[in-house]
């Protein structure tokens, strides 16, 4: 994704589509990242009703605590469709100032994730406790990786305005970035929906 | 004139084709010695020929226009611009399509007359994949040995001829502790088709020989080291015969007079052989049966005229061979070398030839 | 155009390092971003691989020759028919068929690069990484030696660290080809000439684009698989052990849901070679271009939905059965669409038998019995005895050895004067399509009775009961002569390049447009970036179409390019070579060693370091000094 950053600024010369290169190119990786988030749940699911032996995702999840987690991610895209606004305004400290939070945002959801796996194998669930709990972290470990990329990235543009080289002119940069983010929100809608929510109805 | 060596060579594979035919090669999926088998020939065979002339015209249409088209020396002029032609794509949509609909309604009936359940006098043995031969038991409660165990065997599975024997198929079980519990496939090209041992499932596929006789077969999914080694064989036998082949199976193991044999049965019984192996009527020095998990049943070994994946023939040269050194006869086996002396070896081998 | 980046003249360079400046030597071919050397580093590397792959092949025809042969261990064996396998797949047609399309989409659709250079580079850099590091697993205990499938549990289970090799080099190429999909996928939708609308794109850019697409798509479902893969052996996961509740069959769906797509991914471009090579030699357009075109959308499109036909006797029932035949079985035609129009090109034609013209021609007789037999796998009965044996064998090799290997050297000797500006010898070109041919017959042909007459695949030994050894010492035999026809192409290679350079532009009266410029072409392909009026426009500008079809040349004005090329190409900015791509990409194996030996797991971190520098560096290098 960051190879993007640099690409962006000359690709609005005129293109087949009058998409900018970038821009195609992160809609087809993300699409292509559907796949890889379709393959994880679905693993997920085949294995959701497994009878293995030990502590199960559903036995221990908090649905209450990963709303609120989730809550928090979803208002991150806000944030993010601010700093986007922002840029296009010139107006850089707004710029940071939402982009800052967009990663303080994200950085708490995937605080919150670390809390809950490490209360989770507090209370016996650990990676290699059944096929359910590999699955289930396997799934949401993967989403975290792509949250963590996400706030790198973030915080790389903080540095990138702050150093004064995030101009107006590139504020393609941030509706990338801004792509990718509400893309891993997306994927979180899902997974707590599929995750949390579903089996929380069914008995096991 | 180049293509002229295509027709050649499709008469060379033609030739070959009969040439196998009558050719001695004894797991042969074209030689089918069943209804079940012959059910698959019969469509396969259909199949090939209307391939074999879709082939021939295809091929023959190629070799044509190479021949009709080519370049003539001092031809200058461009040749027509022929950008398609609406109606013959058409055609040469629709033709293959309705060809291949016509492929389609024998096979899908053959799918579904290959799965249904059984029904009539059918008999059921389980058969069971593991690394890296193939256990046979008869569950069908008439098949019951004297202990009260189903009638186990390895590698030699011993039908009846014209029975239909349902077969489930099934990975070696989790809790065995011998080699890796992975995925076989059996197969007795001249009985019938293939079906997946997978652990966790249990398949089943239909099985009958028409005549007496041995139809080899042999594991087909990588399964290890040894997956090429993974060999078997179905032993079809007359009624009466097979009555015979019961009766001597639900005995327990015989006990020899020889005094070799009587020692090789006390190192059998003292040593490490009983932790996977199992013998009825033998019973170790404390007293208990001889009833290991995880190989071979050899309470009749000498009946079987191949061992260790019907890798090696039932002899008491490749029996020595087998017992100094098993991983190095037959890569990846679960049976180590347990660096028997010549004196044990003989005995055991003088004890295991006398399990008829 | 991305590619096309305007300099700030005098702007100060603020990047890590300064931009590499090299433009000849070692340093050059490292830094580079042009697609034509990307295209010919990929090639170059394929072709490497393919002797590799190659010599692997000829020591398990070896080993089987006779009966009981003794050459390999069964554990080499297993280790050479595992490698043989993913060399050939994801190291040499995957890597060739990258090779045609990093040169030829851009020259093709008259854009000056790829939509993104830079990262053209990573993919070639990161494949090459995923490559050495697969290839590192014989000098460190052992390749895999499970099959290019890898079966569950069976990889998971098997002793040495051959699986966990598997999974992270395959991650590690998966990565590299995912990125150059979106990027090629991206050139192809973005950067046409003006005038290259989709219809007026030759089929060869077309089939560039599905492939592409298909490995988008399909590459991720094996990643998560090959994850899962080393999660279970790594973290103790139990994704597919069946101890534990894992489900074996999961890894099969995953794997196949990759794996057929890719069939179509090895095939594809060289199907699209074809329907470039034929309409040339044949002085025709190829006919029914718009048919041919949906054909390799349909092929395409379908083949996401056929995965289980090589899952057919794993037990999923009768209904999943018929399903995946009839799918099966509609997939064949669309195939058969491409081959009657290939055959409709030929008609009445002006065949001219150029080696290219003779591979080509070879593709289309050898595909249709790869096609035929295809078909009798989709009868599922038939396929329950066929399964996992030669027959199968046979049926995949006439696909993508009579196949896709064929397609692909039609396009070596086709392309060839473009990228070097000198033709492959004839005389030479001959000698190694004959050998090929009759080598590819002799080895595959007598695969399908083997199969047939009862010899399954991946066995490292057959006893002479079988009465198997007569075909399979005529299938080693042909397998060294087609080891002797590869010789006969490399000494073609060699001595082409002794020659004098003839840089014609346009050798064979080609109909694209990467013919009207230079051979070789200079760094920014295009004087001018053409204007396109029509489907095979270079050839519509040499010759107009008269009454019925007939052609009169067009005596001035499109055949003398090259002369446009001679002003040096002064003004036009392309993007600067970049030492980021391989630095990013060296992380990547450092992370598979790390993730390979838990012992060693420090270096996931060093690689992880490496990998990102790599990254900033590129993100904020100078667009150019």
């Amino acid at each position: 994704m960051a190879q993007a950053v640099h690409e962006a600024h000359g690709a609005d010369h005129e293109t087949s589509t009058g998409l900018p290169n970038v821009k195609l190119g992160m809609w087809l990786f993300l699409a292509s990242e559907c796949l890889l988030f379709g393959a994880l749940i679905s693993t997920y699911v085949l294995y959701r009703g497994s009878i293995g032996e030990g502590v199960h995702p559903i036995d221990v999840f908090d649905i209450a605590y990963t709303s609120i987690s989730s809550f928090v991610l979803l208002a991150s895209s806000l944030t993010m469709v601010l700093a986007l606004s922002a840029i296009q305004r010139g107006d850089q400290v707004r710029l940071r100032l939402w982009l800052m939070t967009t990663a303080m945002l994200g950085m708490v959801f995937v605080g919150g994730q670390v809390y809950e796996f490490t209360s989770f194998i507090r209370e016996g669930m650990t990676i290699k406790t059944n096929v359910t709990s590999g699955a289930f972290y396997t799934l949401t470990g993967f989403h975290g990786a792509h949250v963590t990329v996400g706030i790198l990235m973030l915080l790389s543009l903080v540095v990138l305005s702050g150093l004064g080289r995030l101009g107006q002119e590139r504020s393609q940069v941030v509706e990338l970035v801004g792509l990718y983010w509400h893309f891993v929100d997306i994927v979180w809608i899902v997974i707590f929906t599929v995750v949390y929510l579903i089996p929380a109805g069914t008995a096991r | 004139m180049r293509r002229k060596l295509w027709l050649v060579m499709g008469v060379v594979a033609l030739a070959a084709l009969s040439v196998s035919c009558v050719s001695n090669a004894s797991q042969d999926a074209l030689k089918p010695q069943g209804p079940y088998a012959q059910e698959i020939n019969n469509l396969f065979t259909s199949v090939f020929w209307i391939a074999a002339a879709i082939f021939f015209l295809v091929e023959g249409v190629l070799v044509l226009f190479v021949v009709k088209y080519r370049h003539r020396m001092g031809r200058t002029e461009i040749p027509p611009q022929i950008h398609g032609n609406t109606r013959l794509e058409i055609a040469w949509t629709i033709l293959p399509a309705l060809i291949l609909a016509g492929v389609a309604v024998p096979t899908v009936a053959t799918i579904w007359d290959l799965a249904g359940k059984p029904t009539g006098d059918v008999m059921h043995v389980t058969v069971i994949g593991h690394q890296f031969w193939w256990e046979y038991r008869y569950t069908d409660p008439d098949m019951k040995t004297a202990s009260g165990n189903p009638i186990t065997t390895a590698n030699v599975m011993v039908i009846p001829e014209n029975k239909t024997v349902y077969l489930s198929i099934e990975a070696e079980p989790k809790d065995i502790p011998v080699g890796e519990t992975v995925i076989h496939s059996f197969w007795i090209p001249e009985l019938a088709g293939t079906q997946d041992a997978v652990p966790g499932r249990t398949n089943h596929i239909y099985m009958q020989a028409d005549h007496p006789g041995t139809y080899w077969g042999q594991c087909k999914e990588l399964c290890g080291l040894s997956h090429a080694n993974m060999r078997t064989k179905v032993v079809a036998e007359t009624a009466t015969d097979f009555a015979t082949w019961v009766a001597a199976q639900q005995a327990p193991a015989a006990r020899s007079g020889d005094l070799l044999a009587q020692r090789g049965a006390e190192v059998f019984a003292g040593g490490q052989c009983i932790l996977c192996h199992t013998i009825d009527g033998l019973q170790t020095a404390a007293g208990n049966p001889v009833a290991g998990i995880g190989g071979p049943n050899l309470t009749h070994f000498a009946s079987r005229d191949c061992f260790a994946g019907c890798t090696f023939r039932t002899n008491p040269d490749e029996l020595r061979k087998w017992l100094a050194d098993p991983p190095a006869r037959k890569p990846g086996a679960a049976m180590p070398n347990y660096h028997l002396s010549e004196d044990q070896i003989n005995a055991l081998v003088a004890y295991l030839l006398s399990l008829n | 155009m991305a590619s096309v980046s305007v300099p700030a003249e005098g702007a100060r360079p603020r990047g890590l390092l300064r931009r590499p400046t090299a433009t000849t030597g070692v340093w050059s071919w490292i830094t580079t971003v042009d697609h034509k050397r990307i295209g010919l580093l990929y090639g170059a590397t394929a072709l490497l691989f393919f002797l590799i792959g190659g010599t692997e092949a000829l020591f398990i025809r070896l080993q089987l020759a006779e009966p009981n042969g003794q050459v390999l261990s069964a554990d080499t064996y297993n280790q050479f028919f595992t490698m043989h396998g993913l060399t050939m797949i994801f190291f040499v047609v995957m890597p060739l068929s990258a090779a045609f399309f990093n040169y030829l989409i851009p020259l093709m659709i008259g854009a000056r690069d790829v939509a993104f250079p830079r990262l053209n580079a990573f993919s070639y850099w990161a494949f090459l990484a995923g490559g050495l590091f697969l290839y590192s697993s014989f000098f460190l205990g052992g390749a895999p030696n499970n099959g290019w499938f890898s079966y569950q549990p069976l990889a998971e289970t098997s002793a040495g660290n051959g699986a966990n090799f598997y999974a992270a080099g395959l991650i590690i190429t998966g990565l590299a080809s995912t990125v150059s999909a979106v990027n090629l996928a991206v050139t192809i939708i973005n950067m046409r000439a003006p005038g290259m609308t989709l219809f007026r794109m030759p089929v060869f850019i077309w089939m560039g684009l599905t492939v592409q697409l298909l490995l988008a798509f399909s590459l991720p479902i094996i990643t998560v698989a090959l994850f899962e893969m080393l999660f279970d052996k790594r973290f103790g996961t139990h994704f597919f052990d069946p101890k534990t509740g894992g489900d074996p069959v999961l890894w099969q769906h995953l794997f196949w849901l990759f794996g057929h797509p890719e069939v179509y991914v090895l095939i594809l471009p060289a199907m699209g070679i074809v329907s470039e090579v034929l309409p040339v030699f044949a002085r025709k357009p190829l006919f029914g271009y718009q048919f041919v075109v949906f054909a390799g959308i349909a092929i395409g499109f379908i083949g996401f939905g056929v995965w289980v036909h090589h899952m057919f006797a794993v037990g999923l029932g009768p209904v999943a059965n018929t399903a995946f035949a009839v799918s099966t079985m509609i997939i064949a035609v669309p195939t058969g669409i491409k081959i009657f129009n290939w055959m409709g090109t030929l008609w009445r034609g002006d065949l001219r038998f150029t080696t290219a013209m003779m591979f080509a021609i070879g593709f289309v007789g050898l595909f249709v019995i790869g096609g035929l037999s295809g078909v009798t796998h989709a009868v599922v009965p038939s396929d329950f005895q066929q399964t996992d044996t030669y027959y199968i064998v046979a049926h995949f090799h006439y696909v993508l050895f009579a196949g896709a290997i064929f397609g692909l050297f039609a396009g070596l000797y086709y392309w060839w004067p473009k990228a070097f500006g000198r033709r492959l010898s004839e005389g030479w070109g001959k000698a190694h399509f004959w050998l090929m041919f009759v080598g590819a017959n002799l080895t595959f042909g007598p695969m399908h009775m083997l199969g047939l007459q009862g010899m399954p695949r991946r066995i490292y030994t057959y006893p002479a009961r079988l009465g198997l050894g007569f075909w399979n010492l005529v299938a080693t035999i042909g397998a060294f002569t087609i080891a002797l026809s590869v010789l006969v192409f490399l000494a073609n290679v060699i001595v082409t390049s002794r020659k004098a350079a003839q840089h014609e532009a346009d050798p064979w009266d080609g109909r694209t447009l990467e013919w009207t410029t230079s051979s070789p072409p200079p760094p920014y392909n295009f004087e001018e970036i053409p204007a396109v009026h029509s489907l095979d426009d270079h050839w519509h500008r040499k010759y107009a179409e008269g009454k019925g079809g007939t052609l009169v040349p067009v005596p001035a004005g499109g055949a003398d390019h090259h002369a446009e090329a001679q002003s040096g190409g002064h003004g036009i900015h392309l993007p600067g070579p970049s030492y980021y791509p391989i630095v990013a990409s060296i992380g990547l194996p450092i992370i598979g060693y790390g993730v390979v030996y838990p012992k060693l797991w420090w270096l996931a971190i060093a690689g992880a370091v490496v990998l990102l520098v790599g990254l900033y560096g590129w993100a904020l290098e100078p667009s150019a000094e």
